[in-house]
């Protein structure tokens, strides 16, 4: 990996300006399989996402994807490459094929079908109203939206959160088929266990900063407790 | 002979009619008394200022009404008019961004549509006559839908905030993520408006013709008035909320296509 891999993150800090959130983070996030951002809760890790696809803006410090300036590219052209799935999926009014309307407004039934297949959704739901959707077909369908707009980068935040364990297996499945086949997944988890199921690498986040970024075997021999037991690490005890 | 003009003819109320009148304030102040509903002083209160109030424009209104007088005291009367206006959207709804300047730009580009209609086709005369109260039904009657309006949109953009950014996130624009809330704000703002429009004459006959056919008009004639008047309203608050919306608009987001923090209830 070189620095023009995926986001490089140098000296940014984030938040409100009068209480910040994240405190001089330097980082690079590979362009590539699954990095799972963990930490405790205000720590800054949905922060640091909204940075990702410019939701926000960094109040100081320099982010770059592929080498250029994130604030030099297009915010429409950037999100349409940086997907985002939110934990509480945002669902359009009307239909299934309506919601995948809203990305793509060319999209035909064979199309939308395709979409719903690769990430695992009956196609039988194409009609159904968005709001009639269970939790899990929800978030599916969120996934499968942000996809028709073609996305090199996919940002995950904590998007199993409201899910039971079989609809949390489902789309982690898709999360590492996804990367499998090229897209690269940003996740934010609280879950160990499932962090220690997905993670490529992980970017351990404490108190605003960077704690620990590396591989997840790096990771559990970290000589910070905080870390260890952030990741799950054997031995490490219970998460924070 | 313009619409107006034929309002010349007019009926006059005497002190003691006018005294007269105020024993309907009496019968409001009584039920509250016999209700227990605590309103009396405020229906007192609203009753002699608005006696206070209407004695002051009339007065002020003999300005400007003659078609002798200049009308630089007609656009003296416009200009406060439309800086009250703007000062009252402002304090009835806190914390829109910008508000004073964006409710002044919408009530002057509302003026100058309705009111460039009506004296471009020479439906009115150009005088301080018909100035004066024209732009006041255009203002008066857009500043409610404009609070109303202004408020919708900001509560929508804090409330709805995770959908409007769920379509940012898709890559639409901040006026495409936007475009559903300020539709269903202007239909908020623009229904009760339409209503109106459709039940005048069958649920209520509206102020300006009953106020000419007291004045002795004929009812023919009072009609046409108010028809016109209708249509005013009617296009003045569409444009006001249509300015004022698309302008608001443009102040929830930055130029990144973020949409910024707003607190409704400030």
């Amino acid at each position: 990996m070189t620095d023009a891999d995926g986001f490089s993150l140098r000296s940014v800090v984030a938040g409100p300006p009068a209480e910040p959130i994240l405190c001089d983070v330097s980082v690079d996030i590979p362009a590539s399989g699954v990095t799972v951002i963990v930490g405790p809760s205000g720590s800054g890790k949905s922060t640091l996402l909204r940075l990702l696809n410019r939701l926000d803006d960094p109040l100081s410090g320099e982010i770059r994807w592929h080498g250029d300036r994130l604030d030099a590219i297009a915010p429409q052209a950037l999100r349409r490459q940086v997907a985002t799935v939110f934990q509480r999926p945002p669902l359009f009014p009307g239909s299934v094929l309506d919601n995948f309307r809203v990305a793509d407004p060319g999209v035909d039934t064979d199309r939308a079908l395709h979409v719903m297949e690769h990430v695992g959704l009956d196609g039988a739901l194409l009609h159904r109203e968005a709001s009639a959707l269970s939790g899990g077909e929800a978030q599916r369908m969120c996934v499968a939206r942000a996809l028709l707009t073609r996305p090199r980068v996919l940002l995950a935040d904590e998007p199993t959160a409201a899910l039971d364990l079989d609809a949390r297996l489902a789309i982690e499945a898709l999360a590492r088929q996804l990367a499998d086949e090229g897209i690269a997944v940003v996740w934010v988890s609280h879950d160990t266990d499932q962090l220690r199921r997905l993670a490529d690498h992980v970017l351990a986040i404490v108190g605003g900063t960077v704690a620990a970024f590396g591989h997840l075997a790096d990771l559990d021999a970290s000589e910070d407790a905080v870390v260890r037991r952030l990741v799950g690490a054997p031995g490490a005890g219970g998460a924070s | 002979m313009t619409a107006v003009a034929i309002a010349s003819a007019h009926a006059s109320i005497g002190l003691g009619g006018l005294a007269a009148s105020g024993m309907l304030i009496a019968v409001a102040v009584a039920i509250s008394l016999w209700r227990r509903l605590g309103l009396e002083r405020s229906v007192l209160w609203a009753a002699t200022r608005a006696l206070g109030q209407l004695l002051i424009v009339g007065w002020a209104l003999q300005l400007v009404v003659d078609p002798d007088d200049p009308l630089f005291w007609s656009g003296l009367w416009l200009a406060f008019m439309l800086l009250f206006a703007s000062w009252t959207t402002a304090q009835r709804a806190p914390g829109v961004p910008r508000v004073f300047v964006l409710s002044t730009i919408a009530y002057l580009m509302s003026g100058l549509v309705t009111l460039g209609v009506l004296f471009g086709f020479q439906i009115y005369e150009v005088e301080g006559r018909t100035i004066v109260p024209l732009a006041g039904i255009v203002v008066g009657n857009s500043l409610s839908a404009t609070v109303l309006v202004s408020r919708q949109l900001l509560i929508a953009a804090h409330e709805q905030r995770a959908v409007i950014e769920g379509r940012l996130a898709l890559g639409l624009s901040a006026a495409d993520s936007f475009q559903p809330h300020l539709r269903q704000a202007l239909r908020t703002a623009l229904v009760p408006q339409i209503e109106t429009t459709k039940a005048v004459g069958i649920v209520a006959l509206p102020g300006a013709m009953v106020g000419l056919i007291l004045a002795g008009v004929d009812p023919v004639d009072a009609v046409r008035v108010q028809i016109s008047v209708m249509y005013l309203v009617l296009g003045s608050v569409a444009t006001t909320t249509t300015v004022m919306s698309l302008g608001i608009s443009r102040q929830l987001f930055t130029s990144a296509q973020q949409l910024r923090r707003f607190d409704p209830a400030t």
